[in-house]
């Protein structure tokens, strides 16, 4: 836990789970822009580039060497439906950024087969993002990101790229494939920025 | 270099508040100390964490308002009316408590000493703050550059470093003073936002190809840049800073 | 007629039919990826996502895309060379 600031309370959000124009389901649709990427584990790397193009760069084996988290998080697609109370193993962005030395505030993340999604770095950090792996109590299938993609759940889910190959840091904000084309450059479920200029 | 001192641009790091001074009737400078800080550029600015006693958190970005000082960062914060983190820093905080800063954060929106171009900064509201930065950063470093601001305020008691920018102006740094909303006694410019004219008078001639700075809202920061490049002013060399609604 | 989680460029008629009032899935163009010179009608559009992706059935790369919003429709055609669209004559 953080140092505690004396006398700060802060605003809690109410207990309401779903954002709005959002409906519950209970299966895990599949959305994709393009065929399945299929990757090789022997040649599958993460790599963080820096804004001074500095390289850090994981292989899978160094990957599930890494501390991991079991994290239950709640998935909110823009499309509409949200899945409530799902499971996830994967390693923290947090440990990953541990080595990495940087001034960028904004981050692109990049995907075997092309797939682009911009957020700032700091939406990555604090416990709010992994490289997932597993998902409920299995390897992260293929069709829903696997080997591995990133999780980052307080932003609607196509800012959770699957097969997630690497991040690159930047100075300024930049879109990626779907905030190029009409979507929200940020998009908080919670404030319902699914497009621009909500 | 030691490995303590190439970590930790984004480890959260403990800052105690060591003294504060009111700016305006709702903008305060906290001055904190924080061990290890690894310095920064006048222009960066900090992500802030408090933490309340249950383990509630909540974040906010700043910027920077004073250049490196060894473990000194100063903070000015405008207290947003029903706003969940500014008002504990202004009306709450108390000297020797502490907060969590990260940084320092941002790459492009930085003024360096060494950089021979003229430099035009045009603040509205607390966007002053990086701008004051980069002000007191050449004042600190002796530097000669030609430095024009332009601060646009809605009322004279909202004016940040109102003294500190008087002496300046004996200095030798020209500073003109935008009111939006009521006017300093004896000002000549009617109140109203800005335009090209303020702009062309109190600014560089886009001839001089200097570099531009622009801080505040996202609103005033469009159209502001829009008024330069309408002047002339090469879109490369106008960097921006958009205050967006991000909370209070 | 779903293979690899693709149907074919005429499942762009609807949407494009909202923005054009011309016959455009008979309309040619070229990738600008690999050069591959094709009607929209044999492109491969990925419909399961947040909006429309079409894709060169030569090298995969990504010629347009279409997303609808409440009020607007986004089309990125950058993939793609000019369209030639038939008309009829004069």
């Amino acid at each position: 836990m953080g140092i505690v600031s004396p006398g700060f309370a802060g605003r809690r959000r109410t207990d309401d789970r779903l954002p709005p124009g959002q409906f519950r389901t209970e299966d895990f649709p599949v959305l994709s822009a393009g065929p399945t990427p299929r990757v090789p584990l022997e040649q599958w790397r993460f790599t963080i580039t820096s804004e001074l193009g500095r390289e850090y760069a994981w292989t899978w084996p160094e990957l599930l060497a890494l501390p991991s988290d079991s994290a239950t998080v709640d998935l909110h697609c823009v499309t509409g439906w949200s899945k409530l109370g799902t499971g996830w193993q994967g390693v923290s962005l947090d440990v990953l950024f541990e080595e990495v030395e940087t001034a960028a505030e904004y981050a692109m993340v990049h995907s075997y087969g092309g797939y682009t999604t911009n957020l700032p770095l700091q939406d990555l950090l604090d416990g709010q993002s992994w490289i997932a792996y597993r998902f409920d109590g299995d390897d992260l299938a293929p069709e829903h990101g696997g080997p591995a993609r990133l999780l980052v759940p307080h932003l609607y889910l196509w800012k959770s790229a699957k097969w997630v190959r690497g991040i690159t840091l930047m100075d300024q904000d930049e879109p990626g494939f779907w905030e190029a084309a009409g979507y929200h450059i940020y998009g908080d479920p919670w404030l319902e920025q699914r497009y621009q200029g909500d | 270099m030691a490995r303590a001192a190439l970590s930790g641009r984004l480890t959260w790091r403990t800052a105690t508040l060591v003294d504060s001074r009111w700016e305006t009737g709702t903008a305060r400078t906290l001055v904190l100390r924080v061990p290890g800080w690894p310095g920064h550029l006048a222009g960066q600015h900090v992500d802030v964490r408090l933490t309340a006693e249950d383990g509630y958190t909540a974040r906010r970005s700043y910027s920077v308002a004073a250049p490196a000082n060894g473990e000194l960062v100063e903070l000015t914060v405008q207290r947003v009316d029903d706003g969940e983190v500014s008002p504990y820093l202004t009306d709450v905080l108390p000297v020797d408590a502490r907060i969590e800063l990260r940084g320092p954060v941002g790459g492009w929106f930085v003024w360096r000493p060494a950089n021979p171009r003229p430099v035009l900064l045009v603040a509205g509201g607390s966007g002053i703050v990086p701008l004051m930065a980069m002000v007191r950063a050449r004042g600190q470093a002796g530097d000669r550059t030609p430095f024009r601001l332009i601060y646009s305020v809605r009322t004279p008691e909202q004016v940040y470093y109102a003294q500190e920018l008087r002496e300046a102006r004996r200095a030798g740094l020209d500073v003109a003073l935008v009111y939006t909303r009521t006017a300093a006694e004896g000002t000549r410019r009617p109140p109203g936002r800005i335009t090209a004219d303020d702009l062309a008078r109190d600014g560089w001639p886009a001839e001089f190809q200097p570099d531009c700075y622009v801080c505040g809202p996202t609103g005033f920061v469009e159209v502001v840049a829009d008024l330069l490049t309408g002047l002339g002013h090469d879109p490369a060399s106008i960097r921006t800073e958009r205050f967006g609604p991000t909370g209070g | 007629m779903t293979q690899d989680g693709y149907v074919d460029g005429n499942a762009l008629a609807g949407p494009l039919g909202e923005i054009f009032t011309a016959e455009v899935t008979q309309a040619g163009g070229r990738c600008l990826h690999c050069g591959l010179t094709l009607a929209l009608a044999a492109v491969r559009v990925y419909d399961r996502a947040p909006g429309l992706v079409g894709r060169c059935p030569g090298c995969e790369e990504v010629l347009l895309r279409l997303v609808r919003t409440p009020d607007a429709a986004w089309l990125d055609l950058s993939g793609l060379s000019a369209l030639r669209v038939a008309l009829p004559a004069d």
